[in-house]
């Protein structure tokens, strides 16, 4: 049974999320209420869009580091866009976010690609960047509450079946992003080029393409979660989404995508993501402060780590042993 | 030039001597009671094929691997190598190929590297270092400055720091694997002289090398191996080239390998004056329906970089390819398998199989523009093809959904070799197709071969090993440093004249 559970990472989250629940419902009535469990999933619903994308990402060997960045120029965007234009149909309003966020994202996707620049150097570099846009696009003020439209604030919270539109929207994109991973060509171009680029480029996969198209999902991802932050928190500024970026690493690296690419689930990045929201939102209910906060996702984090490294090390282990063996009897002479 | 003076030491007992020496790996016998004798002062010659033992030779010589049987002895007396410190404590040292400098360092800290003189506080004594790396490179006739980097140094004074650094030990038994392999002419005279400097100083030096030229530039004596075995060794002198290159090939070859004749068809590609900026020249060959065409040279001829080029791994500078009579370009891998040529690598672990991956998704990997409907997957076709090649080649696995990684050795070469005939080619490169697989496999391998090119495959083969290269190939285009040496027909094949074709001597051209 418990090896069953640690072959299969997402069980074995799953039941930890559910013993997370137990044990903080005993210390907090109510907190395992469905309410409260629709609260949740809809709290953490941003992180989830974003580690989906960054999933994608990961599994082609790579990392997007510009992902929250992206998040405040495209928020600071449409919401300037918003009060601009307060005319403007909420539809067009999401094609700017995906758009921008697309565009952010393909630039990352292009640097990698036709450059060849490791993509943590990449990002890096577009973090600042895009935030650097972000101050120069609102010369540093910001866009509140009443200038932002009825339809642009509330439509993400009308509540559908108990769950807010918000919260939808995550599951429509876990969806979509289950079919792309599971079912399409760029799915299979993902996982194989991260699984082993040599083998990929022989097999007639273009890497540098198929990375391209990953920071591409992503920043229209991370587009999309502009939107739905400036609305959900009812601002747009600069430091909106400030180090956001880990977290989506973070929910990633605990739903046992492999850093070193190739390995890891859709479900695996929801669950990591829901993990991290579950502790984010219990833990101020039995009176933990953010600091200790901070402290245990650290820890569940570098936990995770030495896990996804004692799996791969299972999972991963090349035993072409012919090929080993010529190598110990006739090496290239 | 103080230690040259030195007369040159005549003796009869040699400085470093192996009796009976045997190695087996599973399923190979790598050395099988070889002996073999270096003497001060002399340099002693190693000549075989790929697979004859000489690497297995060198490293029971560096302590690497531990003998099954046999003695070591230095100065007449016994010793035993239990690891790599050992074989440096006891003299030994060995020069490989591509010896690992580091560019940013100076030319005492290379050559000292790992082993700096140290100051009774434990840290490294630069004035020691210095002056020893001084002294070492004084004795080799260089006056190469010791504190400057090794990047401002030419290549053939890089070969001397690397020189150096194999002599920092206190070696005085210097193994030479294949030294000149990347130099030029100049480089390789220069490296001579150092040798001639080493000879001087005593030491005994093995050479290995596959350059006839350079053989009889340099050495006293020779042994010769082949198959695991020493078949001859002695004095140099007197020893005719032809006479060493039967004693590598000798051997019968026709009988061992399953090649079916086939009735060759029309010519179903033909690469015209392939060339690349810096690996091969002006290569063209035809290749025609159910032929297996050869590519026969030493490593670094060029070889697998014409194979890579024509599967769109690199492009060429000029040159023309021409599929079923229409001309073609290829840019990318997946051009070449939309043409229907497949390319299956030397390094089947590195290149071949995607380990995280079900089987069935490895086997589909290069055919998925079949299996696939406007980007989306058809999982029941790529199961339907996955399970037609895994019937085929009766692959042992749980189930087709089960990650390649999880799967021996073997079986990991059966969805590797699935993976690309699934993709219905009509030309397959194999490059090396038998490295590294056990004899009892090669005949298979090679009877699977023989059986696709029966079909009407047209199969391009480059292979280092001379009977499988004889004994499988229709015609065997020869390379050396990127040029054709040579087409040599079925007919005509002989092996003593494409090793000498490859080596470069005696210029035969058919």
């Amino acid at each position: 049974m418990i090896k069953y559970l640690l072959r299969y990472r997402e069980i074995l989250l799953v039941v930890i999320i559910a013993v997370l629940l137990a044990a903080f419902s005993t210390r907090s009535p109510g907190f395992a209420r469905p309410a409260n469990l629709s609260n949740i999933f809809n709290d953490t619903s941003i992180l989830i869009i974003l580690a989906l994308g960054q999933m994608a990402v990961i599994l082609t060997k790579s990392i997007d580091l510009s992902v929250a960045a992206n998040v405040a120029f495209t928020g600071m965007a449409v919401a300037m866009l918003n009060a601009a234009y307060p005319g403007l149909p909420l539809i067009v309003i999401l094609a700017a976010a995906l758009g921008i966020g697309a565009v952010l994202g393909a630039l990352n996707g292009i640097l990698v690609w036709k450059l060849n620049i490791p993509s943590i150097v990449v990002t890096l570099g577009t973090l600042t960047i895009y935030r650097g846009m972000a101050f120069v696009l609102s010369g540093g003020g910001w866009v509140n509450a009443h200038q932002m439209t009825e339809p642009f604030l509330q439509t993400p919270r009308q509540i559908f079946l108990g769950l807010p539109l918000l919260g939808w929207t995550a599951i429509l994109i876990v969806a979509a992003m289950y079919l792309v991973m599971s079912r399409t060509l760029l799915g299979r171009a993902i996982y194989a080029s991260g699984g082993n680029p040599a083998a990929a480029v022989y097999a007639g996969i273009d890497v540098g393409r198929t990375r391209f198209l990953a920071f591409t999902i992503s920043g229209t991802l991370a587009g999309l979660c502009g939107y739905l932050w400036v609305s959900r928190y009812a601002v747009a500024y600069v430091d909106i989404a400030a180090g956001f970026e880990l977290d989506s690493v973070a929910a990633c690296v605990i739903g046992g995508i492999s850093t070193l690419g190739g390995i890891g689930s859709v479900a695996g990045a929801v669950l990591g993501s829901l993990f991290l929201g579950v502790i984010k939102n219990a833990l101020p209910v039995i009176n933990i402060s953010p600091f200790s906060q901070m402290a245990i996702s650290g820890a569940v984090i570098i936990a995770a780590v030495v896990f996804n490294a004692r799996q791969e090390r299972r999972r991963g282990r090349i035993i072409l042993r012919d090929r080993g063996a010529s190598e110990q009897i006739e090496g290239v002479t | 030039m103080s230690q040259s003076a030195q007369p040159e030491p005549v003796t009869d007992v040699p400085l470093l001597e192996m009796r009976g020496i045997s190695k087996s790996f599973p399923g190979v016998m790598a050395l099988d009671g070889v002996d073999i004798a270096l003497f001060a002062g002399k340099v002693t010659a190693l000549i075989g094929e790929n697979g004859a033992g000489k690497s297995t030779l060198v490293k029971i010589l560096t302590g690497i691997y531990a003998a099954d049987a046999g003695e070591i002895l230095v100065d007449g007396a016994p010793v035993h190598f239990a690891n790599a410190q050992d074989a440096i404590d006891a003299g030994v040292t060995a020069i490989h190929q591509e010896t690992v400098l580091f560019d940013e360092l100076s030319v005492a800290e290379n050559i000292f590297l790992g082993h700096a003189p140290r100051t009774r506080l434990g840290f490294v004594d630069w004035k020691a270092v210095n002056a020893r790396a001084l002294a070492l490179l004084h004795s080799l006739e260089s006056n190469i400055d010791p504190r400057i980097r090794l990047k401002d140094l030419s290549i053939a004074q890089r070969h001397l720091v690397a020189i150096a650094r194999a002599l920092s030990v206190d070696a005085r038994i210097v193994i030479m694997d294949e030294p000149t392999a990347a130099l030029s002419r100049k480089e390789v005279d220069d490296l001579f002289q150092i040798v001639q400097r080493l000879k001087r100083q005593g030491k005994a030096i093995l050479f290995i090398s596959h350059k006839f030229d350079e053989v009889y530039e340099i050495a006293d004596h020779y042994a010769v191996f082949r198959d695991g075995r020493a078949v001859g060794s002695g004095e140099l002198a007197g020893v005719s080239q032809d006479e060493i290159v039967r004693l590598m090939v000798g051997r019968s070859i026709a009988h061992a390998f399953p090649k079916a004749e086939v009735r060759l068809g029309e010519t179903v590609l033909s690469v015209e004056a392939y060339t690349h900026p810096t690996e091969f020249r002006n290569i063209s060959f035809a290749l025609r329906k159910g032929e297996i065409f050869g590519i026969y040279g030493l490593v670094g001829a060029g070889r697998s970089e014409i194979c890579q080029s024509l599967f769109g791994i690199t492009r060429p500078s000029a040159g023309r390819l021409v599929l079923e009579g229409r001309e073609i370009a290829i840019r990318s891998p997946g051009d070449a398998i939309g043409a229907g040529i497949v390319y299956v690598p030397e390094e089947r672990g590195r290149h071949g199989a995607v380990l995280q991956l079900p089987i069935y998704q490895n086997i589909s990997l290069p055919s998925l523009s079949r299996t696939s409907r406007s980007g989306f997957l058809r999982a029941a076709e790529e199961f339907a093809l996955a399970r037609k090649y895994a019937e085929r080649f009766d692959l042992r696995a749980a189930a087709l959904s089960v990650p390649v990684g999880t799967l021996s050795g073997g079986n990991q070469q059966k969805v590797v070799i699935g993976k690309w005939l699934a993709t219905q080619p009509k030309i397959l490169i194999l490059d090396e197709p038998t490295k590294g697989i056990d004899i009892g496999s090669k005949a298979a391998v090679h009877a699977f071969i023989s059986e696709l090119a029966s079909e009407g495959l047209s199969i391009i083969m480059v292979s280092s090993e001379l009977p499988e290269i004889v004994g499988m190939s229709d015609r065997v285009m020869v390379m050396r440093e990127g040029l054709s040496a040579g087409i040599f027909e079925r007919d005509g094949l002989n092996p003593e004249a494409l090793v000498r074709a490859a080596t470069g001597n005696a210029g035969i051209q058919p």
